[in-house]
């Protein structure tokens, strides 16, 4: 196969993840629907209850929606890695995975293409997030918006990532319901997109040690930071760790010889 | 002049299981190009897993697999390249059109949306439903679906077809269209095809057939051969005995 090929191969992925997306009314519109409930709800109601000082990236006292807006966009980035996996478990039972699997091009490559589609995916729902955020007064700078892309891919891989990695153990549906309850939930309170974990740290160490190990919180910390013209190299080489670690587990997970594809497809 | 080119497949002392439970046990076969080969099985014979070996869904430590001479594990992306595969169960995508779905299969082989475009068309034309390409594939009845898959196996121009019960919960006639369909590219293309099923009138007198049963291969022949070597009336009575026996 030549390089051509491998991006024809990659094209039709992300093209085929495109127009699913587009064709699945409901998911397009809660993708879009679900920030802008926090936002405009949560947000509104703890406006008052939680007071935020000025911590970097910030340079000044901010509003709450502010605060959670780069852990609105790590949210789109999380429920998009889980409905992608989602995806991929209901189309292992469809059995379109199969055809995915079946393409004479390497199963990483084919595994890393489907990730790709699926960031690209999530980081058009983020641009219209914000798009729409900026009507609630969220107004990073311009070159933010330039700036915050590639924190978005990282973070969108390495969550893209981790719902390869759970698909990959995930027999059917049913259990991919608890999965969402027990990752997306406890990866998104615990983290820093809600409040400052210096906060968290005033009424828990052990939950401030939690958070700190979270990888989401980490993506978020990325963002926010992206999103204000500055890098933020811990939590960069932390997503980007995970990233590679997530990565290595669902080659691991799809790999033919490992024999989880066969435990999981079982016999006839 | 003796024909020295690699079988289109070749299946030699393939075993696997699942935990304790032994699917296949010493599975040995070749298909030439150009021959129609009808896989016989009850369900649980073992023929979906012996499907997912050959396509490399998963792989077994034990035996070997090649297509064209291309070992499915150390020239995978050759052996894959030249195989066109319609599984058992449905895999087209419901929410694109019936273009999108080969489009995609085409880019899947590395085609280019240009190169793949005629490719599509002659495929659906073949199977008579190139007028329906736009529609999405939802609207489609179930034998309607099945062609789509069936064109859609084909669209890369592989040289070995594998087909997995491909006619389960199809009428008759969409039943009849597929096999002669199959049949024919089979003897105007040389295609090698290996048709897994339960039913055997699937098989006529001029099939191979290999019969399998609780993951062993019972017998290997033309029909009329496997029919005397039983001293069965028909087909149907070879395979019964030839269980029973097992």
């Amino acid at each position: 196969m030549t390089p051509v090929q491998y991006l024809r191969c990659l094209g039709g992925i992300v093209r085929r993840e495109a127009l699913r997306w587009l064709h699945q009314r409901s998911r397009f519109i809660s993708a879009l629907v679900r920030p802008m409930v926090w936002l405009a709800i949560f947000g509104a109601g703890f406006r008052f209850v939680l007071g935020v000082s000025i911590i970097p990236p910030y340079e000044t006292y901010i509003p709450y929606e502010v605060y959670i807006a780069p852990g609105l966009i790590a949210m789109i980035q999380l429920f998009n890695g889980m409905q992608s996996s989602l995806s991929m478990v209901y189309d292992r039972e469809m059995g379109s995975m199969k055809t995915l699997l079946i393409s004479p091009f390497p199963r990483w490559f084919l595994l890393t293409a489907k990730l790709l589609a699926g960031v690209a995916v999530s980081v058009v729902q983020a641009y219209m997030f914000l798009a729409i955020a900026w009507f609630w007064e969220i107004e990073p700078p311009l070159w933010g918006y330039l700036f915050v892309l590639p924190a978005m891919i990282l973070s969108g891989l390495m969550l893209g990532a981790l719902g390869l990695v759970l698909s990959s153990f995930v027999r059917q549906m049913e259990n991919f319901a608890g999965v969402m309850n027990f990752v997306i939930f406890p990866m998104f309170f615990a983290s820093s997109a809600l409040y400052p974990l210096w906060r968290v740290k005033e009424s828990s160490l052990t939950l401030y040690w939690i958070c700190q190990a979270n990888p989401f919180s980490h993506a978020t910390e990325l963002i926010r930071f992206a999103l204000y013209g500055q890098f933020n190299a811990i939590s960069a080489v932390i997503v980007t760790a995970f990233l590679l670690l997530l990565m290595a587990l669902a080659v691991y997970g799809y790999d033919p010889g490992r024999g989880l594809m066969a435990r999981r497809t079982g016999g006839e | 002049m003796t024909d020295v080119s690699p079988p289109a497949l070749a299946v030699t002392g393939l075993s696997h299981s699942f935990g304790r439970t032994q699917v296949l046990d010493r599975v040995g076969f070749a298909l030439a190009p150009g021959d129609f080969t009808v896989l016989l099985g009850l369900n649980g014979a073992g023929k979906t897993t012996l499907f997912a070996l050959v396509t490399r869904l998963y792989h077994s430590g034990t035996g070997s697999i090649a297509v064209f001479g291309n070992d499915i594990q150390r020239r995978s992306a050759a052996a894959l390249a030249s195989m066109g595969v319609v599984f058992q169960q449905p895999t087209l995508d419901l929410d694109l059109t019936v273009e999108q779905n080969l489009s995609y299969h085409a880019s899947l082989h590395g085609m280019s949306r240009v190169a793949a475009r005629p490719h599509i068309e002659a495929e659906l034309d073949r199977v008579g439903l190139l007028e329906r390409r736009h529609d999405r594939v939802r609207q489609l009845s179930g034998g309607q679906r099945r062609r789509i898959e069936l064109a859609r196996a084909l669209v890369h121009e592989p040289s070995l077809l594998l087909l997995d019960e491909p006619t389960v919960g199809l009428d008759i006639e969409s039943r009849h269209f597929l096999i002669e369909h199959v049949r024919k590219l089979c003897a105007e293309q040389r295609l090698a095809v290996l048709w897994a099923t339960h039913l055997i009138d699937e098989a006529n007198q001029d099939s191979r057939v290999i019969v399998l049963h609780r993951g062993r291969v019972l017998a290997d022949g033309k029909v009329p051969e496997v029919v005397a070597r039983t001293e069965a009336p028909d087909l149907k009575a070879a395979f019964d005995r030839l269980v029973r026996a097992a």
